[in-house]
C-alpha cells in the first residue's frame, strides 16, 4: 500500500529536563526524560491518540511540536519541513497551521480580553483581517461553527462555563483554519455531560474540515470515541502503535493491556484490576524494558535489554520481548 | 452555518451566558462597603486638590517674610489672629501658606520619584519572571546587591557629592527605591508566565512585546497599582528625612521636611511649628497607604476587607 507522505512525521524525538540546582551548593542536576525517542505519523485528516498515565510524557510530546519546549533531539517534518530546529521567526508562520487547544478552560483565556478580543489576537497576529469589521465577521462566523451566539463576543471569559469557555479555546484554534490541531487532554476539565458534547463538537469539526489531529487523553473511553489510531506511551516511550480496532480489539502489549482493563465497566463476573503500584521515575527509568518491574510475564531478557519495535501488521507496532508468546495466546 | 449538529449538540441551558456581575462592578460594590480605602482617598484627594490650587488657596505669599510678625502663634494660642491661621515661623512667614504650598513638593516628590522606580523596577521585575534563567539570574542579583544599600545613607552621600536641588532628590530616590516593584512584581510575572492562556498566546505566534503588553501587564497590574502607592509614601517620607538631615529639598523651598528641620530650634517654646508638618506628612502617608491597602483589597480575588 503506498501512502501519500504523511502530514506530520516524528523520528525519535527526545525531551529531556534538567531539573535540581548544580554548583556546589544546589542539590544535584538530574536529567528527565520525559520523551525518550518517539516516532509516529500523522496523515492528512487523520486523529492520531496518544494516551498513557499521567507523567509518561504525552503532554510534552504536544508542547515540544508547538515549540513550549526546546526538543533535546530528534525531527519532525510538518509538511517536509524540520520543524523543531525553525528559529521562531522561521516558525511563526508556520503555526498558523499547527495549533493547540488546552487542558484547563479556566486558565486558557486571559481573564483582561474580551471573547471578541481574545478571538481576534490570532487574526491580528497573522494579518488575516484588513479591520475591526472583517474581524468580527470572521470571529462570529467561528464563534457559530463552536455553537456559540455570536453576541457573547463583548462578555468577559468569566461570564462562561467551563464547556463555553472551551468551546471559545475550540474557536481560537478554528479561525486560523489550522493543518493539525494538538488538543492536550481537553476534556478532562469538564464535567462528563459536558465533555460528550465539546467531544462531538471537535469531532464534527474535524470530520467536516479536514484537520489532523493529535489527541492527547489519560482517558480511553474518549479515545475510542475519537481516533482512527492509537498510540500508547509509558515513561517517555511509545510502546505500542496501531489502528483503533487493532488497540482495543487486539491489544499486543501487556501495559496496553492493563490500561484496557482498568477502564471502568459495569460486567458481571469481571476480575479485579491488578494494583501495579506507581509507575517507575522518569528521572532514573529501569534497565531494559522500562515497564519490566509492573509486567506480568517479565522475563530476564526484558531487565537487560530495550524491546525493538515488532511489526504485527502493517499498521500495527508493538515494543514488547515477549510479543511471540503473547500473539500465541491471543491467535 | 455549515455545521447544524455542532448547533444541536449545544443545549438551551448551555447557551446563556452565566450573569455573573463584571470585575469590575464587583469592584464598586467592594469599594463602597471598604471604609478605610474611602477615608484615604479623600485625604489623597483633598491633599491634591490643595497641591493643584495651592495658589489661590494660600492667604500669603509663602515666601514673604516679616521680621516684625516672628514666631506668631497659632489662633489657639496667645498671640493668634486669624490674619495667620497657623501662625507664622521664625522669619514671619505665614505657616498656612507654607503647609498648602509644601503639599506640592511632597506630592510632586513622591510621585516622580515613583514614577521612575516604577518604569526600572517594573522592566527588571517584569523580564526576570519572564524570560528567566539566565535572565533571572542577573537581575536578581541586581535586586540582592540594591536591597544591600541602606537607602538613607546612600542617598545622603550622593546628594552631598552632587548637590542638592529638589531633581537631584527625585532622581536619586527614584533610582533607589525600585527593589519592591522589581521583587513583587517578578513573582507576579513568574505566576502569569505559567498561566496557560500565555502558553496559547505563544502557540498562536505572538511575539514578546505583545505576550507582556496583553496578558502580562493587564493581569499584574494590580500588584503594581499597589506597589506604586507603597512607594509613593516610601518616597514623601525619604524626602522629609532627607530635608530634615539639611540634604534635601534647600530653603526658602516649603518642604515639610524641612518644616520640622527648621523648627527643630523652637520644639520646647514652640511645639505647634513642628507638630503641624507632621501631622500633615503623617495624614499624607497614612492615607497613601490606606489607598495601597484598599486598592489590594478590592483586586484580589478573593476580596478581603
Amino acid at each position: 500500500m503506498t501512502q501519500p507522505a504523511p502530514l506530520l512525521q516524528v523520528n525519535d524525538l527526545k525531551t529531556y529536563f534538567t531539573i535540581g540546582t548544580g554548583g556546589p551548593f544546589g542539590s544535584g542536576k538530574q536529567t528527565l526524560k520525559a520523551v525518550d525517542g518517539i516516532s509516529f505519523e500523522i496523515h492528512a485528516g487523520e486523529v492520531l491518540s496518544l494516551v498513557g498515565e499521567s507523567g509518561c510524557g504525552k503532554t510534552t510530546v504536544g508542547r515540544t511540536l508547538t515549540q513550549l519546549e526546546p526538543a533535546t533531539d530528534g525531527e519532525a517534518y510538518f509538511n517536509g519541513t524540520e520543524i523543531l530546529s525553525l528559529p521562531n521567526s522561521q516558525f511563526r508562520p508556520l503555526r498558523r497551521e499547527i495549533q493547540m487547544i488546552f487542558q484547563d478552560p479556566f486558565a486558557s483565556l486571559n481573564p483582561r480580553l474580551t471573547i471578541e478580543q481574545t478571538l481576534a489576537e490570532p487574526l491580528h497576529i497573522h494579518k488575516l483581517a484588513k479591520n475591526r469589521k472583517e474581524a468580527r465577521v470572521l470571529i462570529s462566523e467561528t464563534l457559530q461553527l463552536v455553537g456559540l451566539d455570536p453576541k457573547v463576543m463583548d462578555r468577559y471569559p468569566h461570564e462562561f462555563s467551563g464547556g463555553q469557555r472551551q468551546r471559545i479555546g475550540i474557536a481560537r484554534v478554528m479561525i486560523l483554519k489550522p493543518k493539525l490541531v494538538i488538543a492536550d487532554e481537553m476534556v478532562s476539565a469538564l464535567d462528563v455531560s459536558i465533555q460528550a458534547q465539546v467531544l462531538n463538537l471537535i469531532k464534527d469539526l474535524q470530520r467536516d474540515s479536514g484537520v489532523s489531529m493529535l489527541f492527547i487523553s489519560h482517558d480511553l473511553g474518549v479515545v475510542r470515541h475519537i481516533s482512527d489510531r492509537v498510540a500508547v506511551m509509558y515513561l517517555g516511550k511509545i510502546v505500542e502503535i496501531g489502528n483503533r480496532l487493532e488497540i482495543f480489539e487486539n491489544p499486543s502489549h501487556p501495559y496496553t493491556k492493563l490500561l484496557l482493563s482498568s477502564i471502568p465497566r459495569i460486567k458481571p463476573g469481571r476480575t479485579k484490576v491488578e494494583d501495579l503500584g506507581e509507575p517507575a521515575s522518569a528521572t532514573s527509568p529501569p534497565t531494559g524494558c522500562a515497564f519490566h518491574p509492573r509486567c506480568a510475564i517479565a522475563t530476564e531478557i526484558c531487565r537487560s535489554a530495550q524491546p525493538e519495535m515488532n511489526e504485527l501488521s502493517e499498521t500495527h507496532v508493538s515494543a514488547c520481548h515477549n510479543i511471540s508468546q503473547l500473539l500465541g495466546g491471543h491467535a | 452555518m455549515t455545521l447544524q449538529s455542532a448547533k444541536q449538540t449545544q443545549s438551551a441551558t448551555d447557551q446563556q451566558a452565566i450573569l455573573r456581575p463584571t470585575p469590575r462592578q464587583q469592584m464598586i460594590v467592594r469599594i463602597k462597603m471598604h471604609y478605610s480605602l474611602q477615608i484615604g482617598a479623600s485625604i489623597l484627594i483633598a491633599m491634591i486638590l490643595m497641591a493643584i490650587f495651592a495658589s489661590f488657596l494660600v492667604p500669603h505669599d509663602p515666601y514673604a517674610q516679616d521680621l516684625s510678625n516672628r514666631l506668631v502663634d497659632p489662633i489657639w494660642g496667645s498671640t493668634g489672629t486669624w490674619d495667620h491661621p497657623l501662625g507664622t515661623d521664625s522669619l514671619g512667614r505665614d505657616y498656612l501658606s507654607r503647609l498648602i504650598y509644601g503639599s506640592r513638593i511632597a506630592l510632586m516628590i513622591g510621585f516622580s520619584a515613583m514614577l521612575i522606580s516604577g518604569v526600572i523596577g517594573t522592566i527588571l521585575g517584569v523580564a526576570a519572571g519572564y524570560f528567566g534563567g539566565r535572565v533571572d539570574a542577573v537581575i536578581s542579583f541586581i535586586i540582592l546587591n540594591r536591597l544591600s544599600l541602606p537607602v538613607t545613607l546612600v542617598a545622603l552621600a550622593v546628594v552631598s557629592v552632587v548637590g542638592s536641588s529638589l531633581e537631584v532628590v527625585v532622581v536619586v530616590l527614584g533610582l533607589l527605591i525600585w527593589d519592591r516593584f522589581a521583587v513583587v512584581l517578578r513573582s507576579a510575572t513568574l505566576q502569569v508566565r505559567n498561566m496557560e492562556y500565555v502558553a496559547a498566546a505563544e502557540v498562536l505566534g505572538a511575539s514578546f512585546p505583545r505576550i507582556i503588553f496583553k496578558d502580562i501587564l493587564p493581569n499584574i497590574s494590580n500588584h503594581l497599582i499597589v506597589v506604586a502607592t507603597l512607594e509613593m509614601a516610601h518616597a514623601i517620607l525619604l524626602e522629609a528625612a532627607l530635608s530634615f538631615l539639611g540634604m534635601g529639598v534647600q530653603p526658602p523651598l516649603p518642604s515639610w521636611g524641612l518644616m520640622v528641620s527648621e523648627a527643630r530650634d523652637f520644639m520646647f517654646f514652640k511645639p505647634w511649628m513642628i507638630t503641624v508638618p507632621g501631622v500633615a506628612l503623617f495624614l499624607l502617608v497614612l492615607a497613601i497607604n490606606l489607598l495601597g491597602d484598599g486598592i489590594r483589597d478590592v483586586t484580589t480575588p478573593e476580596g478581603r476587607n
